[in-house]
């Protein structure tokens, strides 16, 4: 009992050594009293940090494992990605600092006063617009996810990985902006218009081609994230938001609309973000995130403590609208049963699905599989790979197998 | 008069409704001069509409590469830090494809885009667009798709035939699993 105390008091700590402030709270807790029945706990005898400590919040220093983390070592740090830890998360709002990252090259740093949005090519009266513009003109918030295309791959990860490793590359927030639709038609968009280039105005220069229908439907030009502007990461001032599509296409740090009568053919839709099948020929446009589902918990990485009850729960979304429905397997797909549905379910948002479990310390498969509303239903991986292949690199929304062992730990078994 | 102005009203409401339309809703923005959009209209059209005048020769590019590209794409393309542009010739539908501007890209006016936006790595758009169809013309080069002495200009290089021009696909098929 007193080895116990003293290891917990040496990890209390080193937490308190590795924050900043020294707080009357903290020093005491080195001296490592129980804060547990029946003693009373120190947090109770003396006065907690004050306010503004520090004045924009951070996370508890408990916490401090919670990070994204750099999915893959790039040889090129500026033209990488970043994951969220989906297996840390609870409900379906992804916090700013946590939102996945794929930069073409690093994140500007850009001063909103400087920034200018340019719509020009096929419009009555080309424009340029400052933040403030934008501002001005009626706002929508809606809660989408993005994901990028590459998200979970087709190649196998390795059993350790966990659902952040794997399927990290997805994020959801409540998104404040002015529908581009709004923007487009304060510029006159011409009768033959078929499609609009978004630029970034980062070092790649972002560039994609939108479909005129989709600038038209729900496409969003955001700059707000979860109630504050937009991360840097994430394209402050202005990024596109194009909900349901491959994330890539939602360019950060707008700066020009182009509006066409044809595909741009940029590199990034050409060379990238293409899906090369076995035939060795490439789907090119291939826009919709499909809908797919991950068991966050239990998942890879994690250890259940003993047998008996756990509830599943993990996260189901779809390109195509709403989620219609989860269902979980623990026998790796021999049956399957229905999971609940977390409210609120919205279309092209990441749904919170909930399943009972009663675990009996034999080994298990865990397995979900999520249904949209137009009747889709997310392939198992063996079905996916055996249309694609395993060379078309995007898109890869099958099913996730995560294996418990009998010791309770959890392995990636895709 | 009543008629008349009621014959008016019903000449002119369909233009006038026309015409709102296309007329500023908010008010909001300001006019982008020709000279604000010469300076940012930087794109480049599979058919070549957006290359800009100039020229360069594929010996001239050689040069440019060396200094500014084999750094990262190595010595003669075959890739480092990053992307190789040369090889991959009938790999698309193998095991293991290797993605090249000579195997993959459809479009050799991409190359002039990508190169002119998001190159070099540590000084994007500091080309000249002598420079940027130099460049150019020297990668093609490397992937034997244009003659050692060609130069490329706006006319030729929409001209440059890429070998997987016709390897794309679209609309998306999908749903195609299940």
């Amino acid at each position: 009992m007193i080895g116990r105390r003293a290891m917990l008091g040496a990890g209390v700590a080193a937490v308190a050594g590795a924050a900043s402030q020294e707080t009357p709270a903290r020093a005491a807790a080195t001296d490592a009293p129980s804060a547990l029945p029946p003693d009373i706990p120190p947090s109770m005898k003396a006065q907690g940090a004050p306010i503004l400590s520090p004045a924009y919040g951070t996370p508890s220093p408990f916490e401090a494992g919670v990070v994204r983390r750099a999915r893959v070592r790039g040889r090129i740090p500026t033209a990488a990605s970043s994951t969220t830890p989906l297996q840390d998360l609870h409900g379906i709002i992804t916090p700013n600092g946590l939102f996945f990252e794929r930069h073409h090259a690093g994140v500007p740093t850009i001063d909103p006063a400087q920034h200018r949005l340019m719509v020009h090519g096929l419009v009555d009266r080309p424009l340029l617009f400052t933040m403030d513009d934008l501002m001005r003109f009626p706002s929508q918030t809606r809660v989408h996810f993005l994901e990028c295309s590459g998200n979970s791959t087709f190649a196998a990860s390795p059993p350790g990985a966990t659902a952040g490793d794997i399927h990290g590359l997805i994020s959801c927030c409540e998104w404040t902006g002015v529908p581009l639709a709004t923007v487009l038609a304060e510029a006159g968009v011409r009768r033959h218009a078929a499609w609009v280039l978004a630029e970034g105005a980062d070092a790649a220069g972002m560039t994609r081609s939108i479909p005129i229908a989709k600038t038209l439907d729900d496409a969003l030009l955001a700059y707000a994230q979860n109630g504050e502007r937009l991360r840097p990461e994430q394209g402050y001032p202005l990024r596109l938001l194009l909900p349901g599509y491959e994330g890539n296409m939602s360019v950060k740090w707008l700066r020009r609309l182009k509006v066409g009568d044809q595909p741009f053919e940029t590199r990034e839709e050409t060379s990238k973000y293409t899906d090369l099948m076995p035939d060795g020929a490439a789907r090119q446009f291939t826009f919709v995130m499909e809908a797919k589902s991950v068991i966050t918990f239990p998942s890879g990485g994690q250890q259940l403590s003993g047998r008996g009850f756990y509830e599943i729960s993990g996260l189901a979304w779809s390109g195509r609208g709403r989620i219609t429905r989860a269902e979980v397997s623990t026998n790796g797909g021999a049956s399957w049963r229905d999971a609940a549905l977390q409210e609120p379910v919205l279309p092209k948002c990441l749904t919170r699905f909930r399943a009972p479990w009663t675990w009996d310390g034999a080994p298990a498969l865990l397995q979900s599989r999520a249904a949209d509303e137009t009747g889709y239903v997310q392939p198992s991986r063996e079905t996916l790979i055996g249309v694609r292949g395993l060379n078309s690199g995007y898109h890869d929304n099958s099913i996730q197998t995560w294996s418990v062992q009998a010791d309770g730990s959890v392995q990636n078994a895709a | 008069m009543r008629p008349s102005l009621a014959l008016l009203a019903i000449v002119l409401a369909p233009m006038i409704a026309a015409r709102a339309e296309t007329a500023p809703r908010y008010g909001l923005g300001s006019p982008a001069t020709p000279a604000e959009i010469a300076g940012w209209n930087i794109d480049v059209r599979a058919d070549g509409a957006g290359l800009p005048p100039g020229q360069g020769s594929v010996s001239e590019g050689q040069a440019i590469y060396a200094t500014s590209c084999a750094g990262c794409h190595g010595r003669a393309g075959e890739g480092g830090m990053a992307d190789a542009l040369v090889g991959g010739a009938g790999s698309l539908a193998t095991a293991k494809p290797v993605r090249t501007v000579g195997s993959y890209w459809p479009y050799a006016t991409t190359l002039f885009d990508y190169v002119r936006r998001a190159m070099p790595y540590n000084a994007p758009q500091s080309l000249t667009a002598n420079q940027t169809y130099a460049v150019v013309a020297y990668v093609l080069r490397l992937n034997r798709i244009i003659p050692a002495d060609a130069v490329l200009d706006a006319k030729s290089l929409p001209r440059v035939r890429m070998p997987n021009r016709a390897g794309f696909r679209s609309p998306d098929p999908r749903p195609d699993a299940p």
